[in-house]
């Protein structure tokens, strides 16, 4: 795989025999061995559900599970062409993921379709729908994949990106009701038809990508102290705009939109990229302040934020109110349900809980596979996490860099503030666990994000090619005698 | 019943496992990013004498914490792209220095930047050769060579 960058080097460099290591393995064999482990533990989970639903066991299993692998194939097949030397875990973490995603909503689907039916009722299924999102999800992911080849082009738009991140964060909140619905307390959809997206979904990696490119120019000025107050350097109040800036938004988002998670996922992402990027911990005491802030002014502003703090500390006292504690009392039944080891797959009455397929889907995980089995799928979705870091720390340029982290950091505290919610740890913030829960936006903006940590990996594991050989413009007198020799042209996939 | 409810936990766990497998042995293979195994480094004074320089890191400034490993091919530095090392600085220039292979030994030289390249306080002005350790400054980031 690799023979052509080392044939490269060889002449081009001459005398050294002995200092050449061999060229760094792509590990796509790992990968697509792991891939094959993901589909195994997907189709295995099919099969317990249809085992203990009381299905038919038939060879629909084996297809389902060969279709699956056969989807992440392609993807794999376009990562070997495209990022042959990304990291071998991240799309293995996500197939798993996905699938016992799929599994769990089919599951769902099935315990409310019998409900339905006792009660005389038709309701549609989500798997369907769920499929066909996987699918679209994937051919992003594939496009991400292969336009942007290098992921620094990315700065050339970031104005741009800024831009359209912010327009599409205030889209549903500025459009009439008919277009933007108020779904379950949070105006956060756009409805065309019988399709609806969340824009904020995707609003959250522009602006993302945005600020990794504007403090990347602007570092500097983050780094400049300004007066000394108790051994502290407080920043100049006139660089404190873009964490202003920040914390306006996600108030204007809590305030417009009434979405907890979003503003909280948004201000905390920003702040934790000003930190990598300035190393000074004053950034963050001040936006934890600003954040404190912010809670209070929210706290006594909004009845629903009210609301969701009485239902966080003690969600049975509101259990009979509307919009009380009910939701977070069903989850934690269902995880006490489930205890250690869980019922077992399709053994469970995960439809006891509200909203079982989207927010609550780790209280359904938890029932189903107990804490055994969620603290796996945690560990899953932090090695996912982890890799994206690792790449961010091997990459070669600060914009890769913060980006990377940027991104890891978004998608684990994705997982934070939902499980964390739906274990009574934090007030529940009804956001999506990703690529578990259904929900089409979701799963395609963090199969957008997914592309580009695989990006970022890519460009941190390639093996430098080394400079191009570019006339260089006053060569030194100590080379002027020798002839530029034309090196083989080093194959650049980019 | 019981039997397939602890395969599939155990199955669940095998796949952790096997990931967290892939991430050891990540962890000691050679890539871009090399990680002090412990041990590794016990005796590194002693061994800075008469040894070649394997890595390059990077000490201070925004890309701080970086190694690359030296494989004989000439290293970049430079704003540009396609430097080896892409300073986001704004006192680099976008072809600032380069460090190449001679013999054993390597040797930095100046590509005619704005700002100058210092081998420890030294402005570089000629292809010097960089001992083991001894900073080297572009604007704001340092450099040195680790064996």
């Amino acid at each position: 795989m690799s023979t052509p960058v080392q044939g490269a080097v060889g002449p081009a460099t001459g005398q050294n025999s002995a200092a050449t290591e061999p060229a760094a393995p792509t590990r796509r064999g790992t990968e697509l061995l792991l891939l094959g482990f993901a589909a195994f533990v997907v189709s295995a989970a099919l099969m317990l559900v249809e085992a203990n639903q009381e299905q038919q066991l038939t060879l629909r299993i084996v297809w389902y599970g060969l279709a699956f692998l056969g989807l992440f194939a392609v993807a794999h097949v376009a990562v070997r062409k495209f990022a042959p030397y990304a990291d071998p875990l991240i799309l293995p973490c996500v197939a798993l993921l996905n699938g016992l995603g799929l599994v769990m909503i089919y599951r769902i689907d099935l315990a409310m379709t019998e409900k339905a039916l006792r009660a005389g009722r038709e309701i549609n299924n989500d798997v369907p729908k769920q499929i066909l999102w996987t699918t679209v999800a994937l051919a992003l992911f594939l496009a991400v994949l292969i336009v942007i080849k290098d992921h620094r082009t990315l700065t050339k738009y970031s104005y741009t990106f800024g831009l359209v991140g912010l327009f599409l964060l205030a889209l549903p909140a500025v459009l009439p009701s008919f277009i933007a619905p108020t779904i379950n307390g949070a105006k956060i959809w756009l409805k065309v038809g019988p399709f609806s997206l969340q824009p904020g979904e995707f609003a959250k990696i522009l602006l993302l990508v945005f600020f990794a490119a504007f403090l990347v120019s602007k570092r500097d000025l983050f780094m400049a102290a300004g007066r000394r107050v108790l051994g502290v350097d407080l920043p100049r109040a006139r660089d404190l705009g873009p964490v202003v800036f920040a914390w306006a938004v996600s108030l204007g988002v809590l305030v417009f939109q009434k979405d907890l998670g979003t503003s909280l996922l948004f201000f905390g992402t920003i702040l934790v990229m000003l930190y990598v990027a300035t190393e000074r911990a004053v950034w963050v005491v001040l936006g934890l302040t600003l954040f404190v802030g912010g809670a209070i002014i929210a706290y006594n502003l909004f009845t629903h934020v009210q609301q969701r703090v009485a239902n966080w500390f003690d969600p049975l006292a509101t259990y009979a109110d509307a919009g009380g504690g009910y939701q977070i009392a069903q989850a934690l039944f269902g995880l006490g349900t489930g205890g250690i080891g869980g019922t077992g797959l399709g053994a469970g009455r995960p439809e006891l809980v509200p909203l079982a397929n989207t927010d609550f889907i780790a209280a359904a995980i938890g029932e189903e596979l107990g804490f055994i089995g969620l603290a796996a799928l945690l560990l899953v979705y932090t090695v996912l996490a982890l890799r994206g870091m690792r790449s961010a720390l091997a990459v070669r340029d600060t914009f890769g860099k913060l980006l990377g982290g940027g991104l890891s950091f978004l998608l684990i505290m994705q997982v934070f503030v939902v499980v964390g919610g739906v274990t009574k740890l934090i007030p529940m913030t009804g956001i999506t666990a990703p690529f578990l829960s259904y929900g089409g936006s979701s799963l395609l903006a963090n199969y957008v994000l997914i592309a580009l940590l695989l990006r970022i990996s890519d460009a941190a594991r390639r093996p430098q090619t080394g400079a191009r050989p570019r006339p260089v413009p006053q060569a030194p007198i100590a080379e002027a005698h020798t002839v530029m020799v034309q090196r083989p042209q080093v194959e650049r996939p980019e | 019943m019981q039997l397939t409810r602890a395969g599939f936990l155990a199955l669940l766990w095998l796949f952790v496992l096997a990931a967290l497998r892939v991430v050891r042995s990540d962890l000691y293979a050679a890539s871009g990013l090399r990680v002090a195994v412990p041990g590794f480094r016990k005796s590194t004074a002693a061994k800075m004498r008469g040894k070649a320089p394997r890595q390059l890191v990077v000490t201070h400034g925004a890309l701080a914490g970086t190694r690359i490993t030296l494989d004989g091919r000439p290293i970049m530095m430079g704003r540009a792209d396609d430097s080896t090392l892409v300073l986001d600085d704004d006192y680099a220039s976008t072809r600032h220095a380069r460090l190449s292979l001679r013999g054993t030994d390597w040797y930095v030289e100046d590509l005619g930047s704005t700002n100058g390249t210092y081998l420890d306080r030294a402005k570089v002005t000629q292809p010097l050769r960089v001992p083991l350790g001894v900073p080297i400054r572009i604007g704001k980031t340092v450099i040195e060579l680790r064996s």
